[in-house]
C-alpha cells in the first residue's frame, strides 16, 4: 500500500498571547513539536505497511524549519520525506492551504491512501482533510477509529452521532484519523541513526501543476481575518478567597436551589 | 484584493520600514522586500521616507453579492430523528436575516425523514427542502455533498450554517471547497452585515484570543457551530413552512459501499447534563478523580474533565469538555482545578452558573466564573462533600 501522510508543524504551546492594548500577538521565542493528533495517523500508516507492505511517504507546508518534523517521522519508520515551502504559500486558510496541499502530493505521485489527524492543535479547525479529498476528487471518511485493508479498498470506522457507521472506500482516498485508532510509537535512537543523513526533499510553487500564484497563500485564501482581540467579560462576578470556603460554597448552591 | 509593493528603483534599503511592520513582514536584502506574512496593515507605506512603498489596488475575485440571498441551514438525521443543533442555528439564522433582508430556508438529508421534515415546520422556516433516499441512509460524505451542492446551485443562498457535529464538519469543508469559498468552523458568535458579509467569531490560535473572520469576496459563506453554542429556539404551535421533496441529483453517485451500522450503547452524554462537576489539571493523581465524581453524584449530576487528563489517560473525550472534547450549557457547572484555556471556556461560558475553584488567583477561568473560589480543591471538596452528606442524613432521619 503506497500511503502519504499530512503532518503540520506546530507552536509546543497551546497558548499564544495577545497584548490586550494593541491586539498584536506575542509569538517571540516560541517551540515547535510535530501536532500531536498527526502522530497518530503516522502510527496507523507505519502499521498499514507492516501488515500490507509497501512506502510511507510523509509531506508537511510550512517554513524551511518545518524540515524537524520530517527528521521526526523520519525516527518512527517513515520512508520518505517532503517539505513544501514558499513564500507564496503563506498566509493560508483552508481552501489555500489543502489546495496547496493537494498539488503537492500530485506532483510527489500517485498514493493509494492519505492520513491525515483529525485536526491541528494550532488551527483547530479539522477541515483540511476533507478539503484536500474534495481537491483531488476522491472520497474520504473523518474521524475513523479503525482501519481494516479490505480488497482494493479499505474499511472505515466512522462514529457520527448515536452510531458508528463503518464504510468501504475503495482506493485512492483520503481518512483523517481519532486518537484512539493505535498508540504512537516512540521515535527510535536506532532509526535516528541510519536516518541522520536521509534526505528531505524541499520544493515550492515551480513544481506545481497549477502555477498561478493567485491559487495559494494569502491571495488564494477567500477567508479574511478582519481583527484579533482578546475574549471579553462582562459577567456579575464574586471571588470567595477567606474563611471557611467549603461552608460558603455550600450556603451557594442552597441559595441557588441545587440542594 | 489590495497589495504592498516595493518600488525598486527608489528604495534605498535604509530600512525604516522593516522595524515599522508589526508582522515581520519585510525582509531586507539590497532592497525591502515584503513576503508572504503581510497582513495589509500600511504601516510600512507610511514609514517610507523615500515614499517608496505603494498600496496597489487588484481587482478582487469578486462575486455579485446580489445574486445570492438568504440563509440555508443543513439538518442532520441521526438514528433518533432530527438532530437539536440544526433548529438551534434555524432559531440564530432567524436572528440574523432581518439585518440583510433575508429568509431562511433548511436542508434535510437522509433516509425516511417525513417527521423530521414536518417537525422543521414549527421553527419558523420558509422553505424546507427534503433529499429523501435510501442512497443517503448512511453517511457518505461525497453523496451529502452532492444533495447539498445541487440545492445551492438552485436557490443560491448567501450563508450556509452547519451544525459542527461528526458529520457536519466532514461535509462543509468538501462543500465549501467546492465552491471555492470559506468556511470557518467552530463559530461561537455569528452576525449578518447590511452588506450580507456573514461576521463569524470564533477562538483562534490555540489561545487566549478570538478571531473574527469574513469572507468578502466568495459565496456562499459557509460556517460550522457546535450543538448547545446558539440558543435552543423556541417551537411555535403552528405549523408554518413548505415542505419540498427533490429527487437525488444525477451527481449523487459514490463508489463508497456500506458494510455495517451499529448504535453506540448510550453513553454518558455530557452536553445533555443539567449540573456538571468538572476536574482539571489541578488533580494530582487519577484516583483523585472520585472527589469529582462523588460531589457529581451527590448533586444528582454528571461528572466532566478537561483536555489534560484526557490526554493523561485518566478518562475519555466523550467526558471532555473543550474545543476537541464537547460543547455544554448547564444550569451548574462547578469546575475545579481547572486553569481555563479558551478552548475549554468557549465550550462551557454559556452555562447559567459558573464556580470555579483553583488555587492560582490569576487563572484564566475566573475571567468566566460568576463565584470564583480561591483555594485549594483538595481541601474545599472533601469539607463541601461531607457537609452535603450531613444535611442528607439529617432530612433521612426525619
Amino acid at each position: 500500500m503506497n500511503i502519504f501522510v499530512c503532518i503540520k508543524q506546530v507552536p509546543a504551546t497551546s497558548k499564544v498571547e495577545v497584548d490586550e492594548q494593541t491586539g498584536v500577538l506575542k509569538r517571540a521565542g516560541v517551540k515547535s513539536k510535530m501536532n500531536p493528533y498527526d502522530l497518530y495517523a503516522l502510527e496507523t500508516a507505519l502499521r498499514l505497511k507492516e501488515e500490507t507492505g509497501g512506502k510511507v511517504t510523509v509531506g508537511t507546508m510550512g517554513p524551511p524549519q518545518a524540515e524537524s518534523v520530517i527528521r521526526e517521522a523520519y525516527m518512527m519508520g517513515a520512508d520518505e520525506g517532503y517539505v513544501f515551502s514558499d513564500r507564496r504559500l503563506g498566509g493560508a486558510d483552508v481552501l489555500a492551504t489543502s489546495y496547496t496541499l493537494s498539488q503537492a502530493i500530485r506532483t510527489i505521485g500517485d498514493f493509494d491512501l492519505i492520513l491525515c489527524g483529525k485536526q491541528t492543535t494550532d488551527g483547530d479547525t479539522a477541515q483540511v482533510g476533507p478539503s484536500i479529498a474534495e481537491h483531488m476528487g476522491i472520497p474520504h471518511a473523518a474521524w475513523v477509529s479503525r482501519l481494516t485493508p479490505r480488497g482494493k479498498g479499505i474499511l472505515a470506522e466512522q462514529q457520527l452521532q448515536d452510531v458508528i457507521e463503518t464504510v468501504l472506500l475503495p482506493f485512492p482516498c483520503l481518512i483523517t484519523v481519532e486518537q484512539d485508532i493505535y498508540t504512537p510509537r516512540l521515535p527510535s535512537m536506532k532509526k535516528r541513526r541510519e536516518t541522520k543523513d536521509k534526505a528531505i526533499t524541499v520544493f515550492g510553487l515551480e513544481a506545481f501543476l497549477d502555477q498561478n500564484p493567485d491559487n495559494y497563500g494569502l491571495a488564494g485564501s477567500p477567508t479574511q481575518v478582519e481583527r484579533i482581540f482578546p475574549p471579553g467579560s462582562d459577567i456579575q462576578q464574586e471571588t470567595l478567597d477567606s474563611g471557611d470556603l467549603a461552608k460558603q460554597l455550600h450556603d451557594k448552591l442552597k441559595e441557588w436551589k441545587f440542594l | 484584493m489590495a497589495q504592498l509593493v516595493v518600488i525598486q528603483r527608489k528604495c534605498t534599503g535604509c530600512g525604516v520600514c522593516v522595524s515599522a511592520c508589526p508582522f515581520g513582514a519585510i525582509d531586507l536584502k539590497d532592497t525591502a522586500e515584503i513576503n508572504a506574512a503581510c497582513r495589509m496593515c500600511g504601516l510600512c507605506e507610511k514609514s517610507c521616507p523615500e515614499k517608496a512603498i505603494m498600496r496597489l489596488e487588484t481587482k478582487a475575485k469578486s462575486v455579485d453579492k446580489e445574486a445570492w440571498r438568504d440563509i440555508l441551514v443543513f439538518c442532520e438525521m441521526t438514528e433518533e430523528g432530527l438532530h437539536p443543533v440544526g433548529p438551534e442555528l434555524i432559531g440564530k439564522a432567524r436572528e440574523l436575516a432581518p439585518s440583510a433582508g433575508y429568509q431562511v430556508d433548511a436542508l434535510l438529508l437522509g433516509h425516511r425523514c417525513d417527521k423530521a421534515a414536518e417537525a422543521l415546520r414549527h421553527y419558523g422556516v420558509r422553505n424546507i427542502y427534503v433529499y429523501d433516499d435510501e442512497a443517503l441512509g448512511f453517511f457518505r460524505a461525497e453523496m451529502y455533498a452532492a444533495c447539498a451542492e445541487d440545492i445551492i446551485r438552485k436557490k443560491k443562498p448567501s450563508v450556509v450554517l452547519v451544525g459542527a457535529t461528526a458529520l457536519g464538519r466532514s461535509l462543509a469543508p468538501r462543500l465549501s471547497t467546492r465552491f471555492r469559498t470559506g468556511l470557518t468552523a467552530d463559530c461561537t458568535e455569528l452576525q449578518l452585515k447590511e452588506n450580507s458579509d456573514l461576521v463569524q467569531i470564533r477562538p483562534a490560535f490555540g489561545g487566549n484570543i478570538m478571531a473574527q473572520i469574513v469572507t468578502p469576496h466568495t459565496r456562499p459563506q459557509f460556517a460550522t457551530v457546535r450543538y448547545k453554542v446558539m440558543d435552543a429556539p423556541v417551537r411555535q404551535k403552528e405549523a408554518a413552512g413548505e415542505v419540498h421533496r427533490m429527487p437525488l441529483p444525477k451527481k449523487a453517485v459514490s463508489e463508497v459501499r456500506f458494510h455495517e451500522k451499529r448504535s453506540i450503547p448510550k453513553a454518558v452524554n455530557v452536553s445533555d447534563a443539567d449540573i456538571l462537576v468538572v476536574g482539571g489539571r489541578g488533580l494530582k493523581k487519577e484516583s483523585d478523580l472520585d472527589l469529582i465524581k462523588e460531589l457529581a453524584g451527590l448533586l444528582g449530576g454528571e461528572y466532566a474533565v478537561s483536555r489534560p487528563l484526557v490526554e493523561k489517560g485518566w478518562d475519555t473525550n466523550a467526558r471532555q469538555i473543550g474545543l476537541s472534547g464537547r460543547t455544554v450549557k448547564p444550569k451548574l457547572i462547578i469546575t475545579c482545578g481547572v486553569s481555563g484555556a479558551i478552548q475549554f471556556t468557549a465550550c462551557m461560558e454559556g452555562a447559567e452558573r459558573i464556580v470555579a475553584i483553583n488555587a492560582d488567583r490569576n487563572a484564566p477561568i475566573f475571567r468566566v466564573a460568576h463565584v470564583g473560589i480561591v483555594g485549594d480543591l483538595y481541601d474545599i471538596l472533601p469539607r463541601l462533600i461531607e457537609h452535603i452528606k450531613r444535611e442528607k442524613s439529617q432530612y433521612a432521619r426525619v
